[in-house]
């Protein structure tokens, strides 16, 4: 059994590999709101979820491949992400930290009991002509869809680190990052870029919910699943660390495969709330805990 | 507020003295099981108070002690034949010990806002994990227990039964909190909640005040699975460590007022008797949640001190209503 379990660690690790990359991609749309509006978006779950939503009915009512949808969530995401900041969550909380966890709280029993009242309960998923189609590694089999989404993905985290360090608009989220007042009186309109980092991290869950769709299911409850993996990646990576976020995202990937191979499908869950336990009592900081 | 309390206390025991007479005008079932289960979740709710709405420490997983006391009595009937009337002293005490080790981790570590919230819903789940995998507690399949009516079972033949033990829950939860507001205890967890390090600063020994805050939140919740298991006969982990709860308990004090005696009940008999009414209309699922969340929203950003706030503000318009400081942002 044991040696069984072992001779099946290397696919565990990559298949972890492959799922990481996604779920970095998800903490990194947290770990930048954290990083620069110092909020917790509770309702980051219940958003991926919309966007898988998105894509799933791109796909069925238009037959448009998930992969290509990321072209048209990504932005409406990005813009919904806007709009839900600038003309909810920002004049509703007034600031305070508790309020905007707790409106968020509210934001996702809404968004997640509107799916179930209009999408029903079922678990709705999405095949492919190449879902099917594998690479032959020689000791186990990855589907292309693991594959592609695993370097769109990276892809993705890259694309946002360019555009964080090179463009003016990155530039000016850092400023606000690092010091929102001196942002202020040089003239940058603060609201505006909370508004925008806001819409940035709902932008990379409409990416990852087109990536993840191919590979997993969506139902109304899909985003609990990941509230406190994604929470788990950023207090692990450090609040506002993108590679931390990077990284974390490929600890907890790894930690959820081979903890499912080697202490089973119930249990192996364990894992992820055991280090998230341990990371916040020992440090809580994490383990890149910088700023954006 | 205290003097406040004492000239209304003719008029609440009278309150009291109606909800204890009541099953003897009410003859529906429908409407004393609605009442139970407004007593049950302003009950939860008051224990969430305590800690979130006096100490100001915001728990997302408070259905942790809740579930943990439902095993701990479920466990002793089904595998011991424990009768659950001791049962629930047990699952009092298996309530407080949990919030002892949570609250020993996490306030130790020095964490606050947000990251408590966390912390607790990673507990909270961490266990339903452990529930589900390990052997006594019945696994995913559940605990069933039988039905045999009687005091000793704390199980009872008509509703009425169930709505007494609620109402005594109830009771006891508000004399908790009564005597909560006027004890010095009270007034310390008040001060950690207004700020914390001027009432560390001022040699208040908060970690101690909050761990003991968070045990009595346990032992509380702790009662309420013995409540549940024996009225619902089945227990399996969604069941006892669901969010929902977790997010019940928060949302009837929110809503009623924090830090207030009547907050979780004013909460839970407004939210209970929207959902009845939505699901008169409208019996779909999700759709009373759906309300249930844009109260939340509308309540935190325009009545901050829940509806018993807004009453308050009516009354004496003069007083400044600026009593909640504007804490700034906590950090880890």
């Amino acid at each position: 059994m044991i040696s069984a379990s072992l001779s099946m660690l290397p696919a565990a690790i990559i298949n972890g590999l492959m799922y990481g990359a996604i779920y970095a991609l998800v903490a990194l749309g947290l770990t930048l709101i954290y990083g620069v509006l110092h909020i917790i978006n509770f309702a980051h779950g219940a958003m991926l979820m919309l966007a898988l939503y998105a894509a799933f009915f791109l796909f069925h009512l238009f037959s448009i491949d998930p992969y290509f949808s990321i072209l048209i969530v990504t932005p409406c995401a990005g813009i919904f992400g806007y709009i839900i900041y600038r003309y909810g969550i920002g004049p509703l909380a007034k600031g305070k930290d508790q309020n905007i966890l707790l409106i968020t709280l509210g934001l996702s029993i809404i968004i997640e009991n509107s799916a179930l009242f209009f999408f029903s309960g079922d678990q709705q998923t999405v095949n492919l002509s190449y879902g099917f189609e594998a690479f032959d590694l020689g000791f186990m089999y990855l589907s292309y869809p693991k594959v592609i989404s695993f370097f769109a993905a990276l892809f993705m985290c890259a694309v946002l680190w360019a555009a964080m360090s090179l463009t003016d608009m990155g530039r000016a989220i850092r400023a606000v990052a690092k010091e929102r007042q001196g942002a202020r009186l040089v003239g940058i309109n603060v609201e505006h870029i909370f508004a925008v980092t806001f819409g940035i991290g709902i932008a990379c869950l409409g990416a990852a919910g087109c990536m993840m769709l191919p590979i997993f299911y969506v139902d109304p409850y899909t985003g609990n699943i990941f509230v406190l993996v994604a929470f788990t990646i950023v207090v692990l990576g450090g609040m506002g660390s993108v590679v931390g976020a990077l990284v974390g995202g490929f600890i907890i990937g790894i930690t959820e495969s081979v903890g499912g191979l080697l202490l089973g499908e119930s249990l192996g869950q364990i894992g992820i709330s055991l280090i998230f336990i341990l990371i916040l009592i020992f440090r809580p900081t994490g383990l890149f805990g910088s700023k954006v | 507020m205290m003097s406040n309390f004492r000239s209304h206390l003719s008029f609440l025991l009278l309150g009291a003295l109606g909800l204890i007479i009541l099953p003897y005008f009410i003859t529906s079932r429908f409407y004393i099981d609605v009442l139970t289960l407004i007593f049950f979740t302003a009950y939860l709710g008051q224990s969430w108070n305590i800690l979130g709405g006096y100490a100001g420490q915001f728990s997302f997983g408070g259905v942790m002690f809740f579930g943990t006391g439902a095993y701990v009595s479920s466990i002793l009937l089904t595998t011991f034949g424990f009768p659950p009337i001791f049962g629930i002293f047990l699952a009092i005490l298996g309530g407080a010990i949990l919030g002892l080790i949570v609250g020993y981790m996490s306030f130790r570590s020095g964490l606050r806002g947000s990251y408590f919230a966390l912390i607790t819903l990673a507990f909270a789940e961490l266990l339903r994990v452990l529930a589900n995998s390990v052997e006594f507690t019945g696994g995913g399949v559940g605990l069933f227990l039988t039905y045999a009516p009687g005091l000793s079972n704390l199980q009872f033949e008509s509703p009425v039964g169930f709505y007494y033990f609620a109402l005594i829950l109830m009771f006891i939860s508000i004399a908790i909190v009564y005597w909560l507001e006027s004890s010095r205890f009270g007034a310390q967890l008040v001060a950690i909640r207004e700020n914390e390090d001027a009432a560390e600063a001022l040699g208040i020994d908060t970690l101690r005040c909050k761990i003991y805050a968070i045990m009595i939140m346990g032992a509380m919740g702790g009662a309420a699975g013995t409540f549940y298991s024996q009225k619902y006969l089945y227990l399996d982990p969604p069941i006892a460590y669901s969010i929902h709860l977790s997010v019940e308990m928060l949302l009837v004090t929110i809503v009623g007022g924090m830090g207030t005696i009547f907050g979780p009940l004013v909460g839970a008999f407004v939210l209970h008797t929207v959902n009845e009414i939505a699901r008169h209309f409208i019996d779909t699922p999700g759709l009373s949640l759906i309300v249930y969340g844009l109260i939340l929203i509308i309540i935190i950003g325009y009545l901050p001190n829940g509806l018993i706030g807004a009453f308050k503000k009516k009354e004496k318009k003069s007083e400044s209503s600026s009593l909640d400081k504007n804490q700034s942002r906590e950090e880890p």
